[in-house]
Formats: structure tokens, C-alpha cells, sequence
């Protein structure tokens, strides 16, 4: 084979743009080196991986290596990630890196419910994915998926630089899977705020209201008559008081489940 | 006071007359607290104020290192028997002026009862007061703005009371006995049927709870905290009528390093008055630690100050060996005073890429600036196995010897590329014109004021205070080696830079020394032992970690748990300047200044 530029481009454009050609329709030979055919899903996806910008956003030590992964040595601009948006309305990717804690959730929550969709939300660490080694504090959420919805999890503590690529990649190969046609975030309603936890005598979610209450006035139902203290210390629940929430649950789930 | 009071003929004195002060303060001290570990005076509290004010004005303990608490309810120790008093607030005092070692206070407060607050004496004692205050719930008489720090307005009980439990409280102390297999095992998540981390006090009704208002006084300069301010720029603005308002910064804002929060009160754009709130990584260190076994909470002091775990190994390390009488190796000695050093460099290097990122210079020098921390991460890794958590120390030395080849990559570091690399940080910044403009006269406050703040580390020395603990109390071996506290007179941001570049280039230096004289030999004395008990008793140890003063208090009642453990955080307790350095300039200066003061949030909310 002659060794001019043609044929160079040609091989150049066919090995980088394999994934994004389309498999069943053929290009006529004179077309080929201006016209390249594929799907819109992939160009849809092909163009929200290669930009996909993280929300600045550090919670804890996990954040220092997120710091590191965009600095020179590792170098996040090799994925189009290095643009990492302050603001949530710019970004698309919310990296939560680090303890998670009851203080500060309401504003994690506050601002994932600001970032436009499509939205992702990796979770670095062991405190971001189940709170970690201080899981058991007072102020501490076991996991950020508690609250909002986690697409990828990278565990370690903190992560490697190289973890985390790893993890960005993973969420890379599920943008590329998604289809512009079946994506949520085209569809009517579909799109819901999160209620933003409240701080209370103890942080609780809006949505639980009523297991709790179930829990704290309605006594009698869910605890002995010996647990008398103020504050209601943790025990393993009978299977009595299982079934009776159970109840509760399957309640509340009906309910949630009733279009508004 | 010295003279009026030494004559007063006051009979309970007599008694009392054993003990030190009430020669000046009659009836100040009425008795003595851990004899044998750290010996303590035990104070009277309406005599506490005029002993602190003593010992501040004539005996020149000027500096508040720290202020906490001992909730002494459940102590199994011989000592407490006969005391009624559930809670003990300590004081720690040292003087900048002499060096040396510290003054250990004890009040004794009975449950419900309150303290004076020692803010009138030391300014200082603010945040930590706030700090009792908020996971102990004892009040400080006098305090000028007593609030919840660390957690919030509403939380219900004091959660670093003995008798605190959390949701996910499985036992007193580790290791846990479902942790072997015949016991089988749970998930905390079952115990409550919300599945979280949280309890309710019973009656409670969520749906008709209203957060109740926490007051964050930034509605006037904070004038009356008893430092006197030599700025007076605040009413250049006075002859327009404006108004002024409470800008929020934070928790989430690229400027706070974390999830810091800073509450504002500006007109036009000058500062008025600045008030820190935390608290959003508060993860519960200190009851998680007491619920730990010692060696335990080894990994977790690398969680503190996240950039420089290796000191904080340092400093828990020294202060257990000090409470049980532990010998380290003379090799081990080396290898912990290489390691400090490094991760100084790490952090001013760090710390100085971040400043500039606050100036505006967005990235590229804090890319520069932290280029030379992976070489060390790498160093720290092949010893420890942990870029980041190294867990490196043990009480009585280290837990590994340094891996063959080491030696020679350290000192091609120390040799050949950190003095270069800090050469050309000094050229890239120290003469650039921005640099000058935003750094020179921003965010002074004059070093009494500081002092007087219980500001430690480069902040000082960027005050020309010439304090450093290696130097004024030395501890490991740092006697031996021949280095210099640099000091810049001008106590502003561009100081605060520089002073930074200074201490990492004597960083080197000590480094040069100890690669070169670093002998061979055993690395840990206790490696039959895994769990041991202290004697009974307390100690309070500091190290010059690269923020400042970083102090362990621990106190041992004969357990394989501490009793108490008490982290005193640079990072923490300088934030008491932040609200003063900043009043006066412009709000895009207050985040320099945070930025300078260095902060890291796991030590300030730990
Ligand atoms: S997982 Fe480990 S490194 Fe990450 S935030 Fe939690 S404690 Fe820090």
C-alpha cells in the first residue's frame, strides 16, 4: 500500500472513530474521507463524555486526593474533566469526597437538587459510600445514597488518583450506554427535588416523617413501656415491632407511589 | 493585686498555704490533680479569673494553649474516689516569652453548674469555650458569644458526655464482641427502622419542629472580646450613607477550603465584622476515640489534618509515650523527625499554591507549588504503603524500617530538588507585583493580639514572635540539629507567605542534617506489646506540626481505652483571628486571610 497522507487519515479516522461509526450504513468509497455516519446516541454521549465537568467540590481528605487527580501528575484534562465548575447549574458530575455529616447534608442535598440534569453523582471514598471509619459519630451519614441517588462508588480511604480515574471511566462507559431516547430527563415530570433534610434534635429526612412520629409518640406500638429516658436509645427491634413497621413502610410507600 | 492580696489574712488560708499562688491569689489553688503524670492545681472558680490574670501578667504565661473538658462520671480510676464534682475544665498555659514547659489547671464543676469565662484574660479561649460548651454543655460565665460550634442550635443532649449515647452505640469500648464470628453479626442500620444514623427524644413531633434561630452576632465589630485593635481603617466609609449587610460564604464556596463557613457584615466592601461558623466535618474524633483502644486511634490522627498526617502521628505517639513511659530508639528518633519535616514542605508548599489560588491566580501556581508533594507522597508511600493515611508511627517508634534504596531517594529529593524547586517558588511569586499589591499590609494584626488569640505556628512567626516548639520546649531530638526560627516583623498576608517559604527552606536544612547522621538499628521498642494500659493519669504533649500548635490530651484511668482524648487543632483555635485580621479590608481580602491562616477543615471540625 502507497504511504500517503490519504491513506494515513483514512487509517487514523477508522481506528479512532470505530465506536462512533455506524455498523449497517455504508458510506460510498468517495464519501468516505468527508462523511462519516453514525448514531445520534453516540455523538450524544461521545460529547457529554469528553466534557463531562465535575462540580469543585471538596468535602474531606478524600478531596485532597480529587485535588491531586486534576493536578499535573494524574491530569484529568486527558478526559475533558479538568474544568471543575463551582457552581452546580454549570456541572454535570457531583463528586462527593469525603465524610458526609448531618451538618452539612441539607447543603449537599440543596445542591444536587441544583445541578441541571443529566446529573451523576460519584461517591469517593469509604465515608461517602457508608461512612467510612466514622461511620459510628453522632454527626456522621452512613453514605451519601441515603439521600440522593449514587451512580458509581469508589471505595478506598481516600482513594488512589488512579481509583478514582478508574471510577470516572466506569461512569463513562454508563453515559455511553444511555440512549437520548429512553433518558429520563427528556420525559414530562419526571424530574424530582429531593426533600432537603431538616436538622432537628437529630437530622432527619422529611420523607420518614412518619416513621418517626411512629417511633417517638407512638410509644406504646413500637417500644416497651421500659424505655423511659428522654432520648430514645437504640436497641435490636422485635419481631413484633418489625411487622409494625413494616406496616408503617408499606404505607408510606403506597403513598409516594400515588403521582402527586 | 500582688501587694493587696498577699497580706489578707483569711483564715481557710492557711491550709492552703502548701500550695503555689495563694501566697498571691488567696485561696486560688486548693489542691493538686494527677501528681504522678502531668501534675495539675486544682483551681476555685470564682479564683480563676485572678489566677489567670496572675499568671498572664507576672509570671508571663501568655499564651492559652488549650481549653477543654473531662466529664469524669464514669472513671474507674483510684484518684477520683471522694470527688463529688462530675466535670473538670482544664487549662493548659504556656509563655511565649520564657519557653518551656506548661501550667495544667483543673476546675472542678459539678454537673448543672457554670465556670468563668476565661475570654475576659485570654481572648483566645473563645472558640474552645464554644467547643465545651457545644459537646459537654457547661456554661462559661462572662463568655461574650456562647454557642454550638461544632454541631447545631437544637441538637438534642451533649454528646461527649459519658453518658451520651449514639444511634449506633454498640458498646463501651473496642473491640467490639460482635466482631468474632460466634456472636454473629448485625447491621447498625436495623436497629432503628429509619435505617440511619439517627434518634429521636421521645414525645418529639417532627412535623411540627421549627429550627430554632441560631444567633451569629456579626451585627457589630468585635470589639468587646478584650484585644485591643490597632486598625482603624474600618470608617473610611462612614461618610456615605449606606447600609450594611451580612454576606454568607460557604459551606459549599471555592474559597473556604472545605466546608467552612463565614458569615460577613460589610459595607460597600469593607469588612465590619466576621464571624467563622464550623462544624461541618465535625466527625466525632474525640468520642469515636474514646471508645477506641490506644493504638486504635492511630489512623485516626492521620484524619486530622489531612495534609500532614505524619505529624499528627507524631504528636498522639509522643504524647502516649509520655503517658506510659515508653523509650523510642534512636533510629526511630530520625526516621520521625525526617518524616515531620517532609510533610512541613508538603504543607507550606501546599499552603503557599493555595494562597495563591485565593488571590485570584487560579491553579497554575498551586499546580507548580504541589508538583514536588507527589515525589514525596511517593517517598511516604513506599514507607507506610499510604499516599495520604500513612499510620506510620507507633508508640515507641515506627512500624516499619525504611525500605531499602530509601535513604537514597530522600536525599536526591532533599539534596538536590526541594531547594531548587523552593528557588524557584521564591522567584515565580515573592517579587510579583499582585503578589505585593494584594499581600503587603492585608490582614494585620499585631502580635500581642495574636498571642493574646492563642494563635500558634507561622502566623506568630510571621508576627516576629520567634516561637517554635522544637526550639522552646524541644521534643524528639530536634535539640541536635542546627536550624533557625525565621520571623517577619510585618504580620500580613504576604508574610504569612513568605514565612512559609523561610520555614520550609530550615525544614531542608534539618532534613540534610538527619539524612546524613540517621543511624542504624532497631525502629520500635514495644513490638511485643499490642495493647497496654497507662498508669493512671493525664498528659498533655504538643508538637510544632506545620499549622501550629497541635496538642494531644489524654487522660488514662488504668484501661486499655483513654479515658479522655482531647485534640487541641492549630487550625481550630487560629480561626480566632480570622473575625479580626479581617475587619477593616475588603471582603476579597477576608478570604485571603483565611487562606493564610491555613486551615484545614478535619482539624478544625474533627
Ligand atoms: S474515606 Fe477516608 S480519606 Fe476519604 S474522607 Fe473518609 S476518612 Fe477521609
Amino acid at each position: 500500500m502507497e504511504d500517503s497522507p490519504a491513506t494515513n487519515f483514512q487509517d487514523l479516522k477508522s481506528t479512532q472513530t470505530q465506536n462512533y461509526l455506524h455498523d449497517t450504513i455504508q458510506v460510498p468509497d468517495d464519501l468516505q474521507a468527508n462523511v462519516m455516519v453514525t448514531t445520534l446516541d453516540k455523538v450524544y454521549n461521545w460529547s457529554r463524555t469528553s466534557s463531562m465537568w465535575p462540580l469543585l467540590f471538596g468535602l474531606a481528605c478524600c478531596a485532597i486526593e480529587m485535588i491531586a487527580t486534576a493536578a499535573s501528575r494524574f491530569d484529568l484534562a486527558r478526559f475533558g474533566m479538568e474544568v471543575m465548575r463551582p457552581s452546580p447549574r454549570q456541572s454535570d458530575l457531583m463528586i462527593v469526597s469525603g465524610t458526609v455529616t448531618k451538618k452539612m447534608v441539607p447543603a449537599i442535598v440543596r445542591i444536587y437538587n441544583q445541578m441541571a440534569e443529566p446529573r451523576y453523582v460519584l461517591a469517593l471514598g469509604a465515608c461517602a459510600t457508608g461512612g467510612g471509619p466514622f461511620k459510628e459519630g453522632y454527626n456522621v451519614v452512613s453514605g451519601i445514597d441515603t439521600y440522593i441517588p449514587v451512580d458509581v462508588y469508589v471505595p478506598g480511604c481516600p482513594p488512589t488518583p488512579e481509583a478514582l480515574i478508574y471510577g470516572l471511566l466506569k461512569l463513562h462507559k454508563k453515559v455511553e450506554r444511555q440512549s437520548i431516547a429512553k433518558v429520563s430527563w427528556y420525559k414530562k415530570n419526571t424530574s424530582e427535588f429531593i426533600p432537603i433534610p431538616v436538622l432537628g434534635p437529630d437530622v432527619f429526612d422529611p420523607r420518614q416523617v412518619e416513621m418517626i412520629r411512629e417511633y417517638t409518640l407512638g410509644a406504646g406500638a413500637v417500644r416497651g413501656p421500659a424505655a423511659a429516658e428522654v432520648r430514645v436509645l437504640p436497641q435490636l427491634l422485635t419481631a413484633d415491632q418489625k411487622a409494625h413497621l413494616e406496616q408503617v413502610r408499606a404505607r408510606y410507600l403506597a403513598k409516594v407511589k400515588q403521582p402527586a | 493585686m500582688t501587694e493587696l492580696v498577699a497580706e489578707a489574712p483569711v483564715v481557710e488560708q492557711t491550709a492552703d498555704a502548701a500550695y503555689p499562688y495563694n501566697n498571691v491569689v488567696p485561696g486560688a489553688v486548693i489542691g493538686r490533680w494527677a501528681e504522678g503524670s502531668d501534675p495539675a492545681l486544682v483551681v476555685a472558680p470564682d479564683k480563676l479569673i485572678a489566677l489567670l490574670t496572675h499568671l498572664r501578667d507576672q509570671e508571663s504565661y501568655d499564651f492559652l494553649s488549650s481549653v477543654t473538658c473531662v466529664d469524669y462520671s464514669a472513671y474507674a480510676g483510684k484518684a477520683r474516689a471522694g470527688i463529688k464534682e462530675r466535670f473538670d475544665t482544664v487549662y493548659h498555659l504556656y509563655s511565649t516569652q520564657k519557653g518551656g514547659g506548661h501550667i495544667n489547671l483543673h476546675v472542678r464543676v459539678p454537673e448543672g453548674d457554670s465556670v468563668p469565662s476565661a475570654t475576659s484574660v485570654y481572648p483566645g479561649a473563645n472558640l474552645q469555650e464554644c467547643e465545651v460548651y457545644d459537646l459537654y454543655g457547661i456554661k462559661f460565665e462572662g463568655h461574650p458569644n456562647l454557642r454550638r460550634v461544632l454541631l447545631w442550635e437544637g441538637f438534642n443532649g451533649y454528646p461527649m458526655r459519658k453518658d451520651w449515647k449514639e444511634a449506633y452505640f454498640e458498646e463501651e469500648n473496642k473491640p467490639f464482641k460482635n466482631r468474632h464470628p460466634a456472636e454473629g453479626y448485625f447491621w447498625h442500620e436495623d436497629k432503628l427502622p429509619w435505617g440511619s444514623n439517627s434518634t429521636y427524644p421521645e414525645g418529639w413531633d417532627p412535623e411540627s419542629w421549627q429550627t430554632p434561630i441560631s444567633y451569629v452576632p456579626v451585627s457589630q465589630a468585635p470589639e468587646g472580646l478584650g484585644y485591643d485593635s490597632e486598625k482603624s481603617n474600618v470608617g473610611a466609609v462612614g461618610e456615605l450613607d449606606t447600609q450594611s449587610i451580612v454576606v454568607n460564604l460557604g459551606p459549599h464556596h471555592p474559597s473556604t477550603h472545605g466546608v467552612f463557613r463565614m458569615l460577613a457584615r460589610i459595607e460597600g466592601e469593607t469588612v465590619l465584622a466576621l464571624e467563622p461558623e464550623m462544624g461541618y466535618l465535625h466527625r466525632n474524633h474525640e468520642k469515636i476515640g474514646e471508645r477506641n483502644t490506644w493504638l486504635m486511634n492511630m489512623p485516626f490522627t492521620d484524619r486530622l489534618d489531612y495534609i500532614n498526617s505524619m505529624s499528627n502521628n507524631l504528636g498522639y505517639a509522643l504524647a502516649i509515650e509520655k503517658l506510659a513511659n515508653i523509650e523510642v530508639p534512636e533510629r526511630a528518633n530520625y526516621i520521625r523527625i525526617i518524616m515531620a519535616e517532609l510533610t512541613r514542605v508538603v504543607n507550606h508548599m501546599w499552603s503557599i499554591g493555595f494562597i495563591l489560588n485565593d488571590l485570584g491566580a487560579l491553579q497554575t501556581p498551586a499546580l507548580y507549588a504541589i508538583e514536588e508533594r507527589e515525589m514525596i507522597l511517593d517517598l511516604f508511600e513506599a514507607v507506610s504503603g499510604s499516599r495520604l493515611m500513612c499510620n506510620y508511627m507507633r508508640f515507641g517508634g515506627v512500624v516499619r524500617d525504611l525500605p531499602a534504596g530509601w535513604l537514597e531517594k530522600a536525599k536526591y529529593m532533599v539534596d538536590t530538588r526541594l531547594p531548587n524547586v523552593l528557588d524557584e517558588l521564591d522567584r515565580l511569586i515573592t517579587g510579583n507585583e499582585i503578589m505585593m499589591a494584594r499581600g503587603r499590609g492585608v490582614g494585620y494584626l499585631s502580635a500581642k493580639d495574636l498571642i493574646a488569640l492563642s494563635v500558634s505556628g507561622p502566623m506568630i512567626r510571621a508576627a516576629g514572635v520567634p516561637y517554635d516548639i522544637r526550639k522552646a520546649q524541644p521534643y524528639c531530638i530536634y535539640d541536635r540539629f542546627d536550624f533557625d526560627i525565621p520571623t517577619l516583623p510585618e504580620s500580613d498576608i504576604f508574610a504569612r507567605y513568605y514565612i512559609r517559604l523561610l520555614e520550609a527552606r530550615e525544614s531542608v536544612k534539618i532534613l540534610k542534617q538527619a539524612l546524613r547522621d540517621i543511624p542504624g538499628g532497631e525502629f520500635l521498642s514495644t513490638r511485643d506489646k499490642y495493647t497496654f494500659r497507662p498508669t493512671e493519669g493525664e498528659a498533655y504533649v504538643r508538637v510544632e506540626a506545620p499549622k501550629g500548635e497541635l496538642g494531644f490530651y489524654v487522660v488514662s484511668d488504668n484501661k486499655a481505652n483513654p479515658y479522655r482524648y482531647h485534640v487541641r487543632a492549630p487550625s481550630f483555635i487560629n480561626l480566632n483571628a480570622l473575625g479580626p485580621m479581617s475587619v477593616g479590608y475588603k471582603i476579597a481580602d477576608a478570604v485571603v486571610v483565611l487562606g493564610a491562616i491555613d486551615i484545614v477543615l478535619g482539624e478544625v471540625d474533627r
